[in-house]
């Protein structure tokens, strides 16, 4: 644990807040980011997940407390300026443009070129080529790079997502409720990939609101409910049931029992 | 080509058919055009006599080409995600620019078309930016921008000239010259084309060249495709937009100068109706009127077949009148073919 305190984090919140008006949606949230490991943020719908994600990934800007990359304290400005010191992102619903094929997926936004003045043009064979042997390193074998991303499932979706930000050399990974909307199996796949994201070195920051498959992979947990943190432990600071408890609402969730319990 | 849904077991591999030739045909945007262009040839070449002249050919393209080289811009913007309901009377007010800041400063034409270059992209500029800083849908802001040009177009001309036509230019320096490259004819074998028709494939092919393989294309595609998808991953939606805009005010500078030229006045209350032309001429292309699917060659594959229909009926003699008709039944149908055609090579995965 201590070696862990001595090295610089990747990303570090510090008591990090964001008003919307007069509405809070975030109040004192404080997380840090490693090389090697996954920091689980969970919490209820309107937890201030989503406003947590905005802010690391550079869409929002927060107005309180300090957020610091690889020790320099800043403040993002667009989410370019996230990949740029090698934040990438990847939303669960939002990560591709279903109509495109997939490797033009794969590269949109970060086309590589060929070529000088009117006839630089995007290099689709190193495009389709790097596209195929990426995807067949996370175990996805594609005959056809050239199909619409939107008639892949919603797990080699993900994937695919969680591919490209590797191959563009991200160091921190953010991924948005990644499993939400899939089924068991697909689940296990993809949070297969996660961890096969860390073991390369990557920091992750896995947005869920699912305990169980937080503490399959997780090394630390932040818990958020209404905006503030309720909750920061690493993996050996607690188990999987009291992290279940916490995540439930904690005394709410006894309260409930108690109330269902039939006279 | 129904077994390729039905009977997804028994081929060998689940994404086999998508590497095959007929399965890559399928999912061409252009093919529903394609197919009713061929129909509709056929359809004139009986009914009509002499329409497959050579001479015949010629009118067909011309007429063909006046309206492909705004429906190229225009498909762009709508693969984009985008409407531009100025498109229309800014070709007249392109005309109406370079003619006047001719005539009432006694300059080169050129200097006229110059400057009517710039007022034309600016309004691009304008309808680019207004909607990307108002976040108001485009159907709204160009609007807007179409009436207040329909309204500057007859206003200005009157102020200027007292009518609703411009001055001649014919006799002003630089015309001849400005006439060669907007509106002149050439000659093959013995058949006089247009120029406008070269202005046409020209673009054609230009739009296809930044469509398909440049990083603009892929950005053209994704920010009408999903936009926050697109903006998230780093690509400038805002400079894409407004680059769409200017691309659709470059054509109708183009067809401007033409309708300049052509003549050598201009009427002010031109061009009105025809943005809903081009906007058909692209989804009869096969470009999906909710953006992000669509190519530059449907497009001038739906111009081809409003130049067809158009000139078809005059030469089958029949009332003009019906041309409307024509025009309203071939949209349909191509829509829904395109739509059928899309939903077949994207379940057959």
């Amino acid at each position: 644990m201590t070696e862990t305190e001595a090295r610089t984090a990747l990303v570090e919140l510090s008591d990090v807040s964001k008003h919307y008006g007069t509405v809070r949606a975030l109040e004192g949230v404080s997380l840090e980011v490693h090389a090697g490991e996954i920091t689980c943020v969970l919490g209820d719908n309107g937890a201030g997940k989503s406003t947590l994600i905005k802010i690391i990934s550079g869409l929002h800007r927060h107005d309180g407390g300090a957020l610091s990359v690889e020790g320099e304290e800043t403040r993002l400005s667009s989410p370019r300026e996230a990949l740029d010191r090698g934040i990438a992102t990847v939303y669960q619903d939002l990560a591709v443009v279903g109509l495109m094929p997939v490797w033009r997926n794969f590269f949109l936004g970060s086309e590589p070129t060929k070529g000088a003045g009117p006839f630089k043009r995007m290099d689709v064979d190193l495009m389709r080529r790097t596209t195929h042997e990426a995807l067949l390193r996370m175990g996805i074998d594609l005959r056809d790079v050239d199909q619409p991303i939107g008639t892949l499932s919603g797990g080699e979706r993900q994937c695919v997502a969680i591919a490209r930000a590797v191959h563009f050399g991200a160091k921190v990974l953010v991924l948005d409720e990644p499993t939400a909307a899939l089924g068991v199996k697909q689940s296990g796949v993809v949070l297969k990939y996660v961890a096969a994201a860390r073991d390369q070195g990557l920091g992750v920051v896995l947005i869920t609101h699912n305990p169980h498959h937080a503490y399959l992979v997780g090394d630390r947990f932040v818990l958020l409910r209404r905006g503030a943190m309720v909750g920061n432990h690493t993996r050996d600071e607690i188990t999987l049931d009291e992290l279940t408890k916490q995540m439930a609402g904690g005394g709410d969730l006894d309260a409930l029992v108690h109330e269902l319990k039939r006279g | 080509m129904s077994t390729t849904t039905s009977t997804p077991k028994a081929a060998a591999g689940k994404r086999a058919p998508h590497g095959s030739p007929l399965h890559k045909l399928l999912a061409r945007p252009e093919l529903g055009s394609v197919v009713g262009a061929v129909a509709v040839l056929v359809f004139f070449a009986f009914a009509a006599d002499g329409f497959l002249r050579a001479s015949s050919l010629s009118t067909v393209l011309y007429a063909s080409s006046t309206i492909g080289i705004m429906a190229v811009p225009v498909a762009l913007l709508m693969i984009g995600g985008e409407f531009d309901l100025s498109a229309g009377v800014m070709v007249t007010s392109s005309a109406l620019v370079s003619s006047m800041f001719s005539y009432q400063m006694t300059a080169n034409v050129w200097v006229g078309v110059g400057v009517s270059l710039l007022v034309t992209l600016a309004i691009g500029a304008f309808n680019g930016f207004m909607l990307t800083r108002t976040k108001l849908p485009s159907f709204i802001i160009t609007l807007g921008t179409f009436l207040m040009l329909t309204g500057m177009n007859l206003g200005f001309t009157k102020l200027i000239d007292d009518t609703v036509s411009t001055k001649t230019i014919g006799d002003m320096e630089g015309f001849p010259a400005a006439h060669a490259v907007f509106a002149s004819t050439f000659s093959i074998g013995g058949v006089d084309f247009k120029v406008t028709i070269l202005w046409w494939l020209g673009l054609v092919a230009v739009a296809s060249w930044i469509l398909l393989r440049t990083r603009t294309g892929n950005w053209i595609f994704a920010v009408g495709g999903n936009q926050e998808a697109a903006r998230a991953v780093g690509v400038p939606v805002t400079r894409t937009k407004i680059g769409l805009y200017m691309g659709v005010a470059l054509g109708a500078w183009i067809s401007g100068q033409h309708l300049l030229f052509s003549f050598d006045a201009v009427q002010s209350g031109e061009g009105v109706g025809n943005e809903l032309i081009y906007i058909i001429a692209a989804v009869i292309g096969g470009c999906l009127i909710t953006g992000g699917y669509g190519s530059a060659v449907g497009s001038a594959v739906g111009a081809l077949l409003f130049g067809m229909v158009s000139k078809g009926i005059v030469f089958a003699e029949w009332n003009p009148d019906w041309f409307k008709f024509f025009l309203g039944a071939m949209l349909l149908l191509a829509t829904l073919l395109n739509a059928w055609v899309r939903k077949r090579a994207e379940a057959a995965k």
